[in-house]
């Protein structure tokens, strides 16, 4: 490029920023109001409705979600002759990303399963791009169908600053926990019961590491695996209420606590005595539960997600529980909802979308859900199941009588997943204390809570 | 351009003169390449300067974006990082490649096609299966691990990926293996051109191997060593697949590099206009140096 010709690029280009900056278009739109439907406008009866044709964007592809959504599809298009139902399936990662682009086009679809954490659901609450389903709620009774809990995790303030609380903005079809999978017969040959409280735990922690088993499988090169692992440990140190309030990112709430400051230290004690997969940071978590799967390691923290992979290797030995009870003397788990069926703003056919997501998380459609070897949001119990199924079966029934379902803690802030992963994986390499791992956390949550989100 | 001058120009002028009309030759190219590139670049400048989501309004922030890139240690280290990806993407390939080059063109080994191609053979693969096949060796009980305990070398044997301190450069080796390759092909190409005559006379002089290579086949180079320099720095300064595939920026964001940390905010974390700055200082660093290092060759060629 002639000098002369790299100035009049140079030029033209500053003069292009300069009249798009000057003529004042910031990028995006100005934020909308809330669209609700509130309750005596509600429309239930959907064969009335005309013809009509519902655009719904999920991510249910793995095996036994994809049929079961799709059972009911064909089941809710054959109450209702007159709606079509036009399903765009993508995996999760490609619909989070696309999803921003989807919601803010002229013909965004009706209905879109959107991630429960401020990053998402969150920011299309405060853009005003989902609808409130408070009206829809009230005639279709989803305040009994769904716990408090399980509400509190798709539920906004319509600023979208707060959450956990305000209106219910999606609705799920299944739930999700991180507890303990064990091998009974691993277990067996080192001699010890499945432990019920923390000192047991750490019992079993140290027979297993004498006889020569890993005692926790772990990878975590991707980092996400360490919130799991580090939340399975404050979940018996730190009262379930601090947590929650941790996890939604409500101001007033600390890192630093003196129960923070227990689990830190527990956790990093155990990576130190070598309690974890050696070398977990550089493996990945699919070979880790992998390796489980195929005889290593006396525990695997990790999520109900795993049921079907890991029964179809262990079959009968398998067993699950939920995380013992430590110092704080309650249960607490760590757990959600799949991914929430939301309304977009956008969408003309409100009720109907609404009356599908009836459809699609009524009990009815609980038992198919289940049938299909997935963990059923509510009415779990009745499910007839043996083996690990039962036990993860029981276990969401147990969370849920007991109010101990506590949030993933990268909920709070949007910047939050990447500071935790990464302090994570310092705090357990040694390479960060548990005090100044508990105050880089502190730091940027104070700094987002307290500026209003 | 004078009122005359460019008369003359329409008139014919002398051959080689430039003449309006070819811009209507490159005008189709030209519209594809403002559309497609010029466009979004200017579009991304013109991000870089709001503080937006991807969603609601945008609001104007200035330069707070560039300020905040260059003052905060988590947005620098990134840069940091890539610097050091410069050393095992660039500086070692063209070290090794020079090496292996003069080795090369000296010796008529039977089967150097045979070598040439397998060293060229990193750069047909795709990087995202390059990043799992390496990820493999590297893994705790990977190839690299297993060979060095057979060799006795447990104590050095660690989770690459997932070690603080060799992550980093763990990654960068991936980058030396699939760039040297090409540096030797284009390094043997360059030597290939140099007369039989040049080396004869410094042998005739009194002249070994190594004083041969550096004083006739070095200087020969000079073009190459350009092109492969501009080649594997923006290789360096750019990678995102190896990252992404390999460690996700960990263990503790040790290895996140500025493309990584562009589509983290702009995808994950909506701030799109924090993205946008970054990518402009990336595409301005990337820019200097290429502008430096062909400086660099061309002050050498006259």
């Amino acid at each position: 490029m002639t000098p002369s010709l790299a100035r009049w690029f140079a030029r033209s280009a500053a003069a292009s920023v300069l009249v798009l900056a000057a003529s004042a278009c910031a990028p995006g739109s100005e934020s909308e109001e809330v669209t609700e439907t509130s309750a005596s406008d509600v429309e239930t009866d959907v064969s009335a409705m005309g013809d009509l044709t519902l655009t719904v964007w999920d991510q249910e592809v793995r095996g036994g979600q994809n049929e079961q959504i799709e059972a009911l599809n064909e089941k809710f298009m054959q109450t209702y002759p007159n709606v079509t139902i036009e399903r765009v399936s993508r995996s999760f990662e490609d619909l989070n990303k696309t999803l921003r682009l989807a919601i803010t086009s002229n013909d965004a679809p009706d209905v879109v399963q959107a991630n429960n954490g401020r990053s998402i659901m969150g920011a299309f609450v405060e853009a005003g791009q989902l609808r409130s389903l408070d009206g829809y709620s009230d005639v279709y009774g989803w305040e009994e169908r769904f716990t408090e809990e399980i509400r509190a995790l798709a539920s906004y303030s319509d600023d979208g600053v707060t959450f956990g609380d305000g209106s219910l903005y999606g609705v799920p079809q299944t739930g999700e926990l991180v507890g303990v999978w064990y091998s009974q017969s691993r277990l067996d040959d080192l001699g010890i019961e499945a432990p019920q409280t923390t000192a047991e735990f750490e019992d079993a922690l140290a027979a297993a590491a004498e006889g020569g088993e890993t005692p926790i499988q772990f990878g975590n090169k991707e980092g996400w695996p360490g919130i799991h692992d580090f939340g399975f440990v404050q979940n018996q140190f730190v009262p379930a209420d601090q947590i929650r309030d941790l996890g939604f990112g409500v101001e007033g709430a600390s890192w630093t606590s003196a129960e923070n400051e227990q689990a830190a230290e527990t956790i990093a004690g155990w990576a130190e005595q070598g309690y974890f997969t050696d070398g977990f940071n550089g493996l990945d978590y699919d070979p880790a539960w992998q390796a489980f799967a195929e005889g290593e390691g006396a525990f695997l923290v990790a999520g109900t997600w795993l049921l079907a992979d890991l029964t179809d290797a262990m079959g009968d030995d398998l067993r699950f529980m939920l995380p013992p009870v430590g110092a704080t003397g309650e249960l607490a788990v760590t757990g959600g909802t799949g991914l929430p069926f939301a309304i977009t703003a956008s969408s003309e056919q409100a009720d109907a979308a609404a009356a599908y997501l009836d459809f699609i998380t009524s009990p009815e459609a609980m038992v198919g859900i289940g049938e299909a070897g997935n963990l059923p949001v509510y009415g779990a119990g009745s499910l007839p199941a043996d083996g690990a199924t039962a036990d993860v079966l029981d276990a969401w029934a147990t969370a849920g009588e007991q109010a101990a379902i506590v949030p993933y803690l990268d909920y709070a802030t949007p910047d939050f997943y990447d500071l935790l992963t990464a302090q994570v994986q310092d705090l357990l390499a040694g390479s960060q204390p548990p005090d100044d791992f508990l105050a880089t956390l502190e730091e940027e949550y104070t700094a987002f809570t307290s500026s209003g989100g | 351009m004078a009122d005359g001058d460019a008369a003359v120009a329409r008139r014919g002028g002398p051959p080689g003169e430039p003449r309006t009309v070819a811009y209507l030759y490159i005008a189709p190219a030209l519209l594809v390449f403002g559309a497609f590139l010029l466009w979004p670049i200017l579009h991304a400048v013109w991000l870089s300067f709001y503080d937006w989501d991807g969603l609601t309004l945008g609001t104007w922030a200035g330069l707070d974006n560039y300020r905040q890139v260059l003052t905060d240690p988590e947005l620098r280290a990134p840069f940091a990082h890539a610097l050091v990806l410069v050393v095992f993407f660039a500086a070692l390939p063209v070290t090794i490649g020079l090496a292996l080059a003069g080795l090369m063109s000296r010796s008529a080994l039977p089967g150097l096609a045979v070598f040439r191609t397998v060293l060229f053979l990193p750069q047909v693969i795709a990087m995202v299966v390059v990043g799992i096949a390496w990820s493999a060796i590297y893994a705790p009980d990977g190839a690299l691990n297993d060979s060095l305990s057979a060799l006795g070398l447990d104590g050095l044997a660690r989770a690459w990926l997932g070690d603080e301190v060799f992550a980093l450069p763990a990654v960068g080796m991936v980058g030396t293996w699939v760039g040297t390759g090409l540096c030797v092909v284009l390094f043997l190409a360059g030597l290939s051109k140099v007369p039989r005559e040049l080396y004869e006379a410094a042998r005739l002089d009194g002249a070994g191997p190594v004083r041969e290579f550096l004083a006739v086949g070095l200087p020969a180079l000079r073009g190459e060593i350009a092109v492969a320099a501009t080649l594997t720095v923006i290789a360096a300064l750019r990678t995102f697949d190896l990252v992404y595939v390999m460690t996700s920026g960990g263990p503790g964001g040790r290895t996140r590099v500025p493309s990584y940390e562009v589509y983290d905010r702009a995808f994950q974390q909506g701030q799109v206009g924090s993205a946008a700055a970054i990518a402009v200082l990336l595409t301005i660093v990337i820019m200097a140096l290429t502008v430096a290092i062909n400086r660099f060759a061309d002050r050498g060629a006259t």
